[in-house]
């Protein structure tokens, strides 16, 4: 993973990525709208609303977990508990060895937990065969890339670079018609669902109240990887909770209206557990494994709120930096303004300690979010922690512009000598005027107008 | 609140601001000792040297028992909605961004003309600062522009977006900052606009470096110079 910073990175962006990027996240913003406004009467409202359940929900996690996890055995559903990464995927890996032997298939629903923990690494490491079967994780997974967009993976490739890495594949002749790539995805795809013995999945909400486990999608890949192998392992962060089955409504249209501007998705999912004694399908194991990787530290410092969030990517979709930079541009799984907070909150602001510079704090993540999570002034209380903690170096000297800035006397005669900053070299200077003309005193100065009248 | 801004590079807003305000019926009082609100490192993440400015404007501009009033959301935003960040007990100080003192505060609807001269029509493409929705402004501005009969407003797409300023994310993300504004530019010029009018000097002063680096044939100006000449100044 890249560990340029964003700016340096937004700089080797081609022309062609910022291009897929900006196209595909401006027409999201309208669908987003447009969704928004027809599934509600009032989105604002809906948003507080969703926004008062998920903090309810964090209020109360602990019990809501132990309630989830009640539900989920009487469902028949296994539950684990992994409190990070190698804790996870050892759980996984000693679910897939007493399942399948190595060299078997076990196919993938689209899941931004799995890709924080490397999961696939780990399997294909023990000898089995990972196939990622939404569509762009699949080619994410053929070109050896990782995704840079939490609902979108390869919003940042054309429909020329699908088809050329399908040719190379061998998934059928050259094409660049969607409708063909799709065909020849689906066909490859069928054949790994056939034969798969282990299904994984993501979790977009597991209800406290009954022990379901839900899941959006539009492909059908979900459906497959859940209910055609005989174990299905769903992996979920401790806050993907909701209390109960009732806030399903709001959430749902929330999350497709948000996420991809749809009223519903084709898909809705509400797993209630392996299949029954009189039941003819579906897996014969379920597990739910409920992760924590650093969560639980997040729950009790500053940037809390930040779990309230459905992982919908309206954030990324508007925000201006996002768009020119692109997702690789954060360092790490989760990219856009959600990557800038969430990272360094669960790695450390140690690890991460310029991510939140990159914004210009506009507010648009916040606007567009359905759960209103004060994003910009957890950036800025990120910025404030790395200052404090040292990691972050400014090229301007705050505290001595701050200082000339208590005394009227000291700012007025900074001003006069404003005119010298022309012959001054500085960086931040040079940053501006590499693209930008400087500005220049225009027009009558306002003190000396003042002064003047009265 | 006159803003470092327009202390340092545009007094002709200032100037305007202090025309308007006194056209309105208001009587303007400038306390000389103000400097800076502390954004600027506030948004650095050099909160101590923030509170050194913030320190300094409330034992000057705030401590006035008159309502506070700047030609910038931006700087409104800073004192109301960041002070009581930088200060958890405090309450939102009393400051207003110009346009929503004069219609909430004064009760200005339509901007009261009187200039005599005939003005020439001017297609304006309004940008509205990220700022200004992040203190509630609902379009204050673009109402009392909107007023005035030679401008016709023109819309353009993506008008919401930020201008990619960011205050001294300008400087140390140039490329992307550039990008951004790039990007608002190319949709205003293909609305046919003369001029951009907008509420926020640092919005201007990005766009602006832009235009004038690849001589573009838009121009920038502040609502309050707009204001202010269509009562003759």
């Amino acid at each position: 993973m890249n560990r340029q910073s964003v700016e340096q990175f937004s700089r080797s962006v081609p022309a062609e990525t910022v291009k897929s990027v900006r196209t595909a996240s401006a027409l999201k913003v309208e669908s987003r709208k447009s969704a928004l406004k027809e599934a509600f009467e009032d989105v604002d409202a809906a948003r507080s609303q969703a926004a008062h359940i998920k903090s309810y929900t964090l209020d109360n996690l602990g019990s809501l977990l132990v309630q989830l996890e009640l539900k989920c055995r009487l469902n028949g559903i296994v539950v684990h508990w992994a409190k990070d990464a190698t804790s996870a995927n050892k759980i996984i890996l000693e679910i897939c060895r007493a399942a399948a032997s190595p060299g078997e298939i076990i196919v993938k629903a689209k899941s931004m937990a799995t890709e924080e923990i490397h999961l696939n690494r780990h399997l294909i490491k023990s000898g089995y065969e990972v196939v990622e079967t939404d569509l762009g994780e699949y080619v994410v997974q053929i070109d050896n890339d990782t995704p840079s967009h939490i609902v979108t993976p390869i919003i940042h490739k054309n429909r020329k670079q699908v088809a050329k890495s399908f040719e190379r594949e061998g998934l059928g002749p050259y094409t660049e018609v969607p409708s063909e790539l799709a065909m020849q995805a689906r066909h490859h795809l069928r054949e790994k669902f056939h034969n798969a013995k282990i299904g994984i999945s993501g979790v977009n909400f597991a209800i406290a109240e009954t022990g379901r486990i839900v899941l959006v999608e539009n492909e059908g890949n979900s459906r497959l990887s859940t209910t055609a192998p005989d174990v299905h392992i769903a992996v979920m962060g401790i806050e993907k909770i909701l209390p109960s089955e009732g806030d399903l409504p709001l959430f749902l249209r929330l999350l497709t209206g948000s996420a991809t501007g749809q009223r519903i998705t084709t898909y809705v999912h509400l797993i209630s557990g392996p299949r029954r004694r009189d039941e003819q399908d579906g897996p014969k194991e379920v597990h739910l494994v409920i992760l924590d990787n650093g969560r639980s530290k997040v729950l009790n410092g500053p940037y809390r709120d930040i779990l309230r969030c459905i992982r919908c990517g309206a954030c990324l979709n508007v925000c201006p930096v996002y768009r020119q930079a692109s997702g690789h541009a954060y360092k790490h799984v989760y990219s856009g303004p959600l990557g800038a907070v969430l990272g360094p909150a669960l790695e450390g602001v140690e690890k991460l300690p310029d991510l939140a510079k990159a914004s210009t704090l506009c507010g648009a993540c916040e606007e567009a979010c359905p759960v209103k999570i004060p994003i910009p002034k957890m950036l800025l209380q990120l910025r404030d922690e790395a200052v404090r903690k040292g990691l972050l170096k400014d090229s301007i000297p705050w505290s001595t512009f701050s200082i000339g800035s208590t005394s009227g006397f000291r700012w007025r005669m900074g001003l006069k000598m404003l005119p010298m900053a022309s012959l001054v070299k500085h960086p931040a200077k040079a940053g501006w005027e590499e693209f930008k003309d400087l500005p220049k005193k225009e027009g009558r100065d306002f003190r000396r107008w003042w002064h003047g009248r009265s | 609140m006159l803003t470092c801004l327009c202390d340092a590079f545009f007094g002709e807003v200032g100037i305007a601001t202090v025309k308007v305000l006194e056209h309105a019926g208001c009587h303007v009082i400038f306390d000389t000792d103000q400097t800076c609100c502390g954004q600027p490192p506030f948004n650095s993440g050099d909160w101590s040297a923030a509170r050194l400015s913030a320190g300094h404007l409330m034992r000057t501009v705030l401590s006035h028992n008159d309502p506070v009033v700047t030609p910038s959301a931006s700087c409104a935003a800073m004192v109301r909605e960041c002070y009581p960040i930088l200060y958890t007990d405090m309450a939102h100080p009393k400051i207003f961004e110009l346009a929503e003192f004069l219609v909430h505060q004064m009760n200005v609807s339509t901007w009261p003309i009187t200039v005599q001269k005939h003005l020439p029509k001017t297609k304006v493409a309004y940008h509205s600062s990220c700022h200004g929705r992040g203190i509630g402004l609902k379009g204050e501005q673009r109402q009392l522009i909107e007023s005035l009969p030679w401008i016709e407003l023109v819309s353009f797409e993506q008008g919401e977006q930020c201008c990619g300023f960011g205050g001294a994310f300008s400087a140390t993300y140039g490329s992307i900052s550039a990008g951004i504004g790039m990007e608002k530019l190319r949709n205003i010029i293909e609305s046919g606009a003369d001029e951009i009018v907008g509420g926020d000097m640092g919005c201007l002063m990005q766009l602006n470096g832009l235009i004038k680096r690849n001589n573009l044939k838009v121009k920038t100006r502040h609502f309050a110079e707009v204001l202010a000449e269509a009562i003759g100044e």
